[in-house]
């Protein structure tokens, strides 16, 4: 009798905790996917299908794929049209959304060999690291690769070899409310830095009376990759370098350091305490949930904000990121490649599968439904591309681009990116540039010299 | 390092008396019994532990085949003494330990004696005691973690209803050691419950009866009777407690991530091994976390067996 009485008691227990546990799931995964956009047109089909599918039909590869705003959605659509016309099973496993953990999650799966993973998307700064573990792409692919953007195309070639197809870019923008700007009388969005912050400010105290919850500008100042991308346009829209300049560390210099407490001086005055905690995802659920004036993103934020659901649709635009006094507008290089593991047991099957999301109807889909730069020069320059992606405007796209500093660093760049990421955060939770600057030096020769 | 020699079955001779031949044969036969377990043992735990305090001596790297390894002998152990970031984890932890553990053992006992007591509904109540228990920490951390958000968490509206805050606060920012121990907290108080009220219910109720007839109240029966003899059960749970809290990592990385300054040893330790690369260093690294947690084991054992006597 007592047994019973506790089996049924852990039963209970047991149930809730698991009801509990896929309800937040379910919220989480509904956050994540809320609009879904790629729903509205089909994915493209695969050309060629039947061939591929005599020769590989009935394999089975996993793709290790998007996870932030649509990307998952995506990438399910597309892998269910891909297996829908080939016969080859794909399953879709969503990456860390913190890039600098999905790296380590790739790489823990090459150093074991593992053939669990058959096609990964890989980070723009990955290649050198992981080249010895991915397949050359170069004598299946290498023809496909002439119409993607030749500079990208070398930042995936490793030693003569093709270890990753570029799939979309990315760079920083500023996303901005044009209805606010009109409210206060802005006729234009920010060139410098220190405007932004001044039309933040005032736009902030006037709408805090209606919204408590209004800040002036959100980015990306979570200890993480990403924050390393902020930096660096920060520092290099300020005219102080890149880091690390021709295999010389230069973050610590005094435009560097004036930029960066310039920041720090707005952590909870026009930004919100927690920033320093945000990554793209909250940077995006506060600015399309209209509690921002500013916003700096990637260009997927576009997609997002002006879907049905959005509550900035139609009220917001984008520009270029505003500089420092004395430097010039730029943007971070970031972007994915798509790549094929050496330990896959279907190499044949993953390689048509990247052939099909790196060619032009897919990139054109993934531009117009997703809002991801694409890096086909053609499908970039297309109309209905440009006009569903206004950031694809000369004038904006144009925009001189900024890259971290990986090709110094090979295999130690996620350490390297780490040692700024960690200083930075530091920095805008309260330390000064000028105690935090020379330590991340220190610690990014010592890592230079181990190379 | 593929094999490692499990300890040879030597009989322990007595010391003074000679066995029988009957006793030699039952040990030797108790010996053979044991060696598919302590080969378990070999195989799962000291392998693998003696394999990180091999690596630890040498600069192995995560993605190896680019670097071969190479014996450094003690390098990794200098570097890591003048480590201001280890230390800073260690400082943490320990701080993370000892206010997790004594609120946890404190809320704990309450919810014990309160479930303990008899009144409708006990069974029930003490199903809903375990649910924070049985939900994941990684999941437990998520949820908390939206509802300590800054700009639309329910904390922070709720305290600001109530005035026990003037304005929203980030609670990973600017109480970081709160936050993370709230979550910890709500979620392991009802383990130390549970085992305390396994431990609670062994105590015969003569001794209750006995000590009421003597005319002692509720407040001296628990001081004279429950505490005393609940002893062996507060300290298993104070021994899990202490070392689940010492090795903590999932709070810590979903609340903190890398963040410097808000890094358990566990997450310090995983960051160097898997961010970094460096295997060799990381498994230093590994090695004084065991040393320290060891340490807290030897303490409490040794309260233990001081006690007993």
């Amino acid at each position: 009798m007592k047994h019973r009485r506790l089996l049924v008691l852990a039963g209970v227990v047991g149930v809730i905790a698991l009801i509990v546990s896929l309800s937040v799931a379910a919220a989480g995964s509904k956050r994540a996917a809320q609009p879904q956009v790629a729903a509205t047109i089909g994915a493209p089909k695969v050309p060629n299908a039947a061939a591929i599918k005599k020769k590989y039909g009935g394999q089975k590869i996993t793709f290790v794929g998007d996870s932030v705003g649509n990307g998952h959605v995506r990438d399910a659509a597309l892998a269910k049209r891909f297996t829908h016309d080939t016969g080859i099973q794909v399953t879709v496993e969503p990456h860390s959304a913190a890039s600098d953990q999905a790296y380590s999650q790739l790489a823990r799966a090459f150093s074991e060999k593992s053939s669990s993973i058959d096609v990964a998307m890989i980070d723009v700064v990955w290649p050198g690291a992981f080249a010895p573990y991915l397949v050359n792409l170069k004598p299946k692919l290498g023809k496909q690769s002439k119409l993607h953007l030749a500079s990208i195309v070398a930042n995936d070639t490793i030693n003569g070899k093709l270890v990753a197809m570029p799939w979309f870019g990315d760079y920083g923008i500023l996303y901005y409310r044009k209805d606010l700007l009109k409210k206060y009388h802005y006729s234009a969005p920010p060139k410098t830095w220190a405007d932004l912050f001044t039309m933040a400010k005032k736009i902030q105290t006037g709408e805090r009376s209606s919204n408590p919850n209004f800040a002036g500008f959100v980015f990306q100042g979570n200890a993480y990759e990403g924050l390393t991308c902020n930096a660096l346009e920060w520092i290099a829209s300020a005219g102080g370098g890149h880091i690390i300049d021709n295999g010389k560390v230069t973050i610590d210099n005094a435009k560097a350091r004036k930029i960066l407490d310039a920041f720090r001086a707005q952590i909870g005055k026009v930004t919100p305490t927690g920033v320093t905690t945000y990554q793209e995802d909250q940077t995006e659920h506060a600015f399309d949930n209209g509690d921002a004036a500013f916003a700096r993103n990637w260009p997927y934020q576009y997609g997002i904000g002006a879907t049905a659901g959005s509550k900035v649709k139609g009220k917001f635009g984008v520009t270029v990121l505003p500089h420092g006094a004395s430097g010039k507008p730029v943007g971070t290089v970031g972007g994915w490649q798509l790549a094929v593991s050496k330990f896959s047991k279907h190499p044949g099957a993953a390689i048509e599968f990247v052939r099909y999301m790196t060619s032009p109807p897919v990139e054109k889909f993934d531009a117009i439904t997703n809002s991801n730069v694409p890096t086909i020069v053609s499908v970039a320059k297309n109309k209905a591309v440009v006009k569903a992606n206004p950031y694809l405007k000369p004038a904006i796209a144009s925009v001189s681009r900024v890259t971290r500093p990986a090709k110094f660093l090979g295999t130690h760049y996620n350490e390297a990116s780490k040692v700024v990421y960690q200083g930075i955060n530091q920095i805008l939770t309260g330390s000064s540039s000028s105690q935090v600057l020379p330590q991340i030096k220190s610690k990014l020769q010592q890592i230079l010299k181990s190379k | 390092m593929s094999s490692v020699a499990t300890p040879a079955p030597v009989p322990r001779r007595g010391r003074r008396r000679r066995r029988t031949k009957l006793q030699r044969r039952q040990t030797r036969f108790a010996w053979l019994l044991l060696v598919p377990a302590l080969a378990v043992v070999a195989f799962v735990a000291i392998y693998p532990l003696g394999r990180t305090v091999y690596q630890s001596f040498t600069d192995q790297e995560f993605l190896a085949g680019i670097t071969p390894t190479k014996w450094v002998g003690l390098d990794n152990y200098h570097q890591l003494i003048h480590d201001t970031i280890f230390r800073d984890t260690v400082v943490l932890t320990i701080k993370f330990t000892a206010i997790t553990v004594s609120i946890e053992f404190l809320l704990g006992l309450t919810i014990a004696l309160v479930v303990n007591s008899h009144f409708k509904g006990r069974g029930i109540m003490r199903a809903i005691m375990l649910v924070p228990w049985a939900i994941p920490t990684v999941v437990a951390a998520k949820m908390w973690l939206w509802m300590l958000d800054d700009t639309y968490g329910v904390i922070n509206d709720l305290f600001v209803r109530t005035h026990l805050i003037s304005h929203n606060q980030s609670w990973i920012v600017q109480h970081p050691l709160v936050a993370v121990s709230a979550v910890d907290i709500w979620k392991t108080a009802p383990f130390v419950a549970l085992l305390l009220l396994a431990g609670m219910q062994v105590i015969p109720n003569d001794l209750y009866e006995a000590a009421s007839v003597d005319g002692a109240n509720q407040l001296q029966q628990f001081w004279r009777i429950t505490l005393p003899l609940l002893r062996p059960a507060i300290l298993v749970a104070l021994i899990f407690r202490t070392l689940d809290a010492l090795r903590v990592f999932d709070v810590f990385q979903v609340f903190f991530g890398y963040r410097l300054g808000s890094q358990s040893m566990a997450v310090y330790n995983q960051s160097v091994i898997t961010q970094d690369g460096h295997v060799g260093y990381g498994s230093a690294v590994s090695v004084a976390i065991f040393l320290i947690i060891s340490l807290f084991v030897v303490i409490y054992v040794t309260v233990v067996r001081v006690s007993d006597e």
